[in-house]
């Protein structure tokens, strides 16, 4: 009957919308919040149509029935206390009739105790980054849509701008805490499947909640404008069950241990100049190129070119410092904890000897780690 | 009419009186923000200054999980950790702990650690009695440090908050500082 | 001419013996050209000023809008690049809040209020031309920050720490310093508003005889004063932060960047409704004349009004309830908001009552406000949803609340300003305006504007977020109806254009009273008004 309701509603006010493949409404979501959070918004979306219907309906009647070319000839009435009085108390007992079920829902959103799982979510311009606070798992979660869909000359696919390199994965039917926080700007963590919306404030932490029903991947995005790049922070969650979350645990702290190994051993190793401009140029499509552009040209007056640039042609410690440690108070991000050792000195080496800069240097894992990565 | 000219000038005077007050007032709103925070726990910032101990019954019937996680500002070579993630506590008992922090740089380096509770409500039942984050904190070229953390939760935390989280993030303001340091000098 | 110039002094600044010698000396040289209107202290020349200003931007910003609305045409970035998309979301709405409506609402001030209660010009006419002129001096700031190398303000127009701080472009000085301009504009003109109806009154108006525009606005005034050094207060701490090492909004010093969005919307709350109050005074003007009969519940409108204005400081932290409050802050914030709704809801019924057994006719006035009572009725019920917290986290910072805010702004504020220019061009001008072309006016703007804004209820509904240039593939359908409305409203708007022009130039002459159902001592005045009116205090009834 609720679902007919709405459709009618939708019908009345937007009968082109039937084609699109959109939902039209909130999404019920799969915890048991994001439910409530649903009923609690058609409740009160049903109250307020029926609220509108008896007032414009009075309205449409006397627009109709009481006009000036139908003969109308206006009444002298313009007071009356008990009818004031009537729709003054009227509507605040509806109220009171709403604020019950909203209250009850509010208090149990903010119940963040005995969580089974801790994630920890840092927003920073433009990507999240997660760990689990006791699995020693930490990863960087990136757009992973290509720049040549977002400019038009490539298909956009199916999941176009909401779809990243490495989705945080949850266990279902755990109850999971989040706490959030900010490197930069303010960020604001939003799954709508989870009713969870809470801002990244950078120096504090929030928390707040989520117990998952069902497997499945669950789509959002950063809700609070926090600069150039605002649209293009997705958020992945893939639920998975319980036992398939504890397998993916223990291979990532696997994963984590080799990538260790092989860190170690790329410390001792030595490319050659191809072979770091090679790996170098894909660092650089993936992390410097929003902002630095494919071509090395920056954008006038917002990010600086590196083609000829003071820091990508001088002292190779200046240039390191900038990509490892960032400019503070600026749009330059520090890149030493997203990237590898190796994955730096590629950059480096590539945005050294790239766009005519031509410096002919090459710099090795060695040399990043002795900088003080 | 001259009255009609007085009643302009008084209700003006009235008038500009109270736009400057309100400018003033934007400006209250930053201590009385502060001072809101510290008693309702609005924002889960910690206060700033040591507490006392006094010897206190331990509630030894109740546990309170607290957790510490740390964070450091992008950009600052610096590392910095607890040395015990999770620690389970009886309100009113005094606990020490520390964290653990390095500076990678081969420069001087001076950080500011900044505290934050969650649950916000949490902040004002949490109590330092020292605490790394009242000072401070410089680190020479590629030197490590402890640094120590007493405190204790007290007993009248309200029963429905279960576990404290304790954030700090630290801030490099060696360049804060070193300015400040010149202003002084300048001023003598 | 000499006597009469002499007469309106001696009530406007009588102390003034300068001004008196000056103001002769003008008279006797009737000041041309520019030079009328650089000088002017005359209440209905300070007015035209306000409105053509404000229609100016009203057309700069939506450019602005057509801008944001042509990005968002289809999935992709095609035309601007997302800095500058930043940039457009942020001037649209600073240009539209402080230059489209808030300069309109005075302009209408300044031409109403004296020949509503019956006074000779605005208490403090010397005053009252120093704040008009100041305001194109800060747009021209503003707007020319955006062709500065890093580009104009990016960080929406509610400004939050410390994007606006340490991660804004180097033009941000020129913000702050445009944004103090405009506060002092409104500020002088809320005292003026408040000096005028306080002592300008003829003997006789009393209180409870005020016009409800006079009243609204005098409330209007008072939050003026209330809010506006509060903006000016927190732009000077973004300022100092950014430019002088404080931290007031920065975690490393001590500050916090959250008590920014407190300072900002305890002025932003009261803001908002600075921006819909005289709107309540015009439509309370408009539907008893075209209903033939008198507006239903004039006090407790008055009483509703008040205490509109009261709760407004008590429920800025609506817009924040993501920020992480305590839930008794939730809570308290939750319910003072719903109780809006119930003096919202008396002005509506008395309303809807005011029409009911009316005698009712629809002219393009009419016409606009019976509209505007539809939709910002329904801007307010999106508002009752959005003020229920669980929920909120859903609607918040999505196309919801876009569609939410422009339908109390653009179907509420803007649809009642047109109602009112229609309503009161032919005492303006002296002459009729033309019927046809302001009902096409009309129905051009009203099907285009829900075209433009009501599907956006379900792209925030399906979780579009606000202020991206770019979109995930689902919504770009209803994207594209969106933006087709938004054009067809753009254009519409010049139908408006046309209309005015038409109206100064000639057409139908209007009678002192053009309304058959009017009421108020302006229309006792011939039509167009003269240049100097209520020299002699009218007689009250």
């Amino acid at each position: 009957m609720k679902q007919w309701l709405y459709c009618a509603l939708v019908l009345v006010f937007a009968p082109h919308l039937a084609a699109a493949e959109m939902p039209l409404n909130m999404t019920q979501g799969v915890t048991e919040i994001s439910g409530k959070v649903y009923d609690l918004h058609m409740t009160i979306l049903y109250i307020c149509c029926a609220i509108g219907v008896v007032v414009f309906g009075v309205m449409i009647y006397a627009m109709i029935n009481h006009r000036k070319s139908k003969g109308a000839v206006a009444a002298n009435f313009h007071e009356s206390t008990k009818v004031e009085i009537a729709w003054t108390v009227l509507p605040f007992i509806i109220l009171i009739l709403m604020a019950i079920p909203a209250t009850k829902t509010l208090v149990a959103m903010e119940d963040t105790h005995d969580a089974e799982l801790t994630v920890k979510i840092t927003g920073s311009q433009w990507k999240w980054h997660y760990s689990y606070f006791d699995q020693d798992i930490d990863f960087y979660s990136n757009l992973a849509t290509p720049m040549s869909q977002i400019e038009g000359e490539e298909t956009k696919g199916e999941n176009y701008l909401l779809e990243v390199d490495k989705p945080l994965v949850l266990p279902t039917h755990r109850k999971i805490r989040f706490l959030m926080t900010s490197d930069d700007v303010i960020h604001s963590w939003w799954l709508p499947a989870f009713a969870i919306k809470k801002d990244a404030n950078p120096g504090f932490i929030n928390e707040t909640w989520a117990r998952i029903d069902q497997e499945g991947i669950y789509r959002g995005q950063c809700a609070e404008l926090c600069g150039k790049g605002h649209g293009f922070m997705p958020i992945v969650v893939q639920a998975v069950s319980a036992a398939e979350f504890d397998t993916w645990v223990s291979s990532q702290q696997a994963a984590a241990g080799a990538a260790a190994v092989e860190a170690e051993a790329a410390l001792s190793q030595s490319l050659s100049l191809e072979a770091l401009m090679a790996q170098g140029e894909q660092v650089y499509m993936s992390h410097c190129a929003a902002c630095h552009q494919p071509n090395g040209m920056g954008l006038p007056g917002i990010f600086p070119p590196l083609k000829g640039s003071a820091v990508a042609t001088g002292p190779i410690a200046d240039h390191l410092e900038a990509v490892i440690n960032g400019r503070p108070g600026t749009a330059m991000q520090a890149f030493g904890k997203q990237l590898t050792a190796q994955e730096l000195a590629a950059v480096v080496t590539f945005e050294r000897n790239a766009w005519d800069n031509n410096t002919g240097d090459t710099v090795q894992a060695a040399d990043v780690d002795n900088h003080g990565k | 009419m001259v009255s009609q000219a007085k009643s302009h000038h008084k209700l003006i005077v009235l008038l500009v009186i109270g736009s400057v007050g309100m400018f003033g007032f934007g400006f209250a709103l930053v201590p009385l923000y502060n001072v809101l925070c510290d008693k309702l726990g609005i924002n889960g910032k910690t206060q700033n200054t040591a507490s006392s101990y006094q010897a206190m019954t331990i509630d030894t019937d109740r546990t309170v999980t607290v957790e510490f996680i740390a964070q450091v500002q992008t950009g600052m070579p610096w590392a910095f950790a607890p040395k015990l993630k999770r620690l389970k506590v009886h309100p009113g008992e005094l606990i020490r702990t520390a964290f653990l922090a390095s500076n990678h740089a081969d420069r001087r380096i001076v950080g500011q650690a900044v505290p934050s509770v969650s649950p916000g409500q949490g902040a004002a039942y949490f109590h330092k009695t020292e605490c790394f984050c009242f000072n401070q904190q410089p680190l020479a070229a590629k030197a490590d440090a402890e640094l120590p953390l007493i405190f204790y939760v007290d007993p009248d935390l309200p029963e429905s908050i279960h576990t404290l989280t304790l954030s700090y993030t630290l801030y490099d303001i060696t360049d804060k500082q070193a300015s400040d340091a010149l202003e002084q000098g300048a001023a003598k | 001419m000499n006597t009469l110039t002499r007469e309106l002094n001696s009530v406007a600044e009588p102390a003034d013996q300068t001004q008196l010698h000056e103001e002769d000396h003008h008279h006797h040289q009737a000041p041309k050209g520019i030079w009328r209107w650089l000088l002017t202290t005359n209440h209905k020349d300070i007015g035209t000023l306000y409105l053509w200003f404000s229609f100016i931007m009203f057309l700069t910003g939506g450019t602005m809008a057509m801008v944001i609305r042509a990005e968002l045409f289809q999935p992709g970035l095609q035309l601007v690049e997302p800095n500058f998309f930043n940039q457009m979301t942020t001037v649209h709405g600073l240009v539209m809040v402080f230059g489209a409506v808030m300069p309109a609402f005075t302009g209408l001030a300044n031409w109403l209020i004296p020949m509503m209660i019956g006074a000779p010009d605005m208490a403090l006419p010397r005053m009252n031309n120093w704040s008009f002129w100041i305001l194109p001096f800060a747009f021209t700031i503003l707007l020319s920050s955006l062709f500065m190398e890093g580009g104009g303000p990016n960080f929406g127009w509610t400004f939050y720490a410390p994007l606006s701080t340490s991660f804004s472009p180097d033009s941000t000085a020129l913000f702050v310093f445009s944004i103090h301009i405009m506060g002092i504009s409104s500020i002088m003109g809320a005292i003026n508003v408040i000096v005028t109806i306080v002592n300008l009154r003829a003997p006789g108006m009393n209180w409870m005889k005020l016009p409800l525009f006079v009243w609204t606005w005098l409330i209007t005034a008072f939050l003026l004063i209330a809010v506006m050094p509060v903006l000016a207060g927190a732009v000077t701490m973004v300022l100092t932060d950014k430019y002088f090492g404080t931290s007031f909004f920065e975690a490393a010093g001590g500050g916090d960047p959250v008590m920014f969005q407190h300072i900002f919307w305890f002025f932003g709350h009261p803001e908002v409704y600075i921006m819909i109050l005289p709107s309540f005074g015009i439509i309370s003007a408009i539907v008893p004349t075209f209903s033939r009969k008198k507006l239903f519940g004039y006090s407790s409108m008055v009483y509703a009004t008040a205490s509109i204005a009261i709760l407004s400081f008590l429920v800025w932290a609506h817009h924040m309830f993501t920020t992480g409050m305590p839930v008794f802050a939730e809570l308290f914030f939750m319910y003072c908001t719903m109780l809006i709704a119930v003096p919202t809801g008396v002005k509506i019924f008395n309303w809807v009552t005011t029409m009911w057994r009316g005698s009712i006719s629809f002219e393009t006035p009419m016409l606009f406000a019976v509209a505007f009572i539809i939709l910002f009725t329904i801007g307010g019920f999106s508002g009752l949803m959005l003020a229920i917290t669980p929920a909120d986290f859903q609607y918040h910072d999505t196309y919801f609340v876009v569609a939410h805010f422009h339908y109390v702004l653009v179907t509420g504020a803007i649809f009642s300003i047109m109602a009112a220019a229609y309503y009161w061009l032919p005492k303006w001008t002296g002459h009729m305006y033309d019927e046809r072309l302001g009902r096409i006016h009309f129905w051009c703007s009203v099907i285009s504007v829900n075209v433009l804004f009501f599907p956006m209820h379900f792209l925030g509904l399906a979780g579009m977020p606000r202020r991206i240039p770019d979109y995930a593939i689902q919504f770009a359908d209803v994207n594209q109806i969106v933006s087709i409305g938004g054009f067809a409203f753009g254009l519409s708007q010049l139908i408006f254009l046309a209309v005015v022009l038409k109206c100064i130039r000639g057409g139908e002459k209007a009678p002192a009273k053009p309304w058959e159902g009017a009421d108020g001592l302006e229309w006792t005045l011939p039509s167009p008004a003269p240049y100097h009116s209520f020299s002699t205090p009218p007689e009250i009834k």
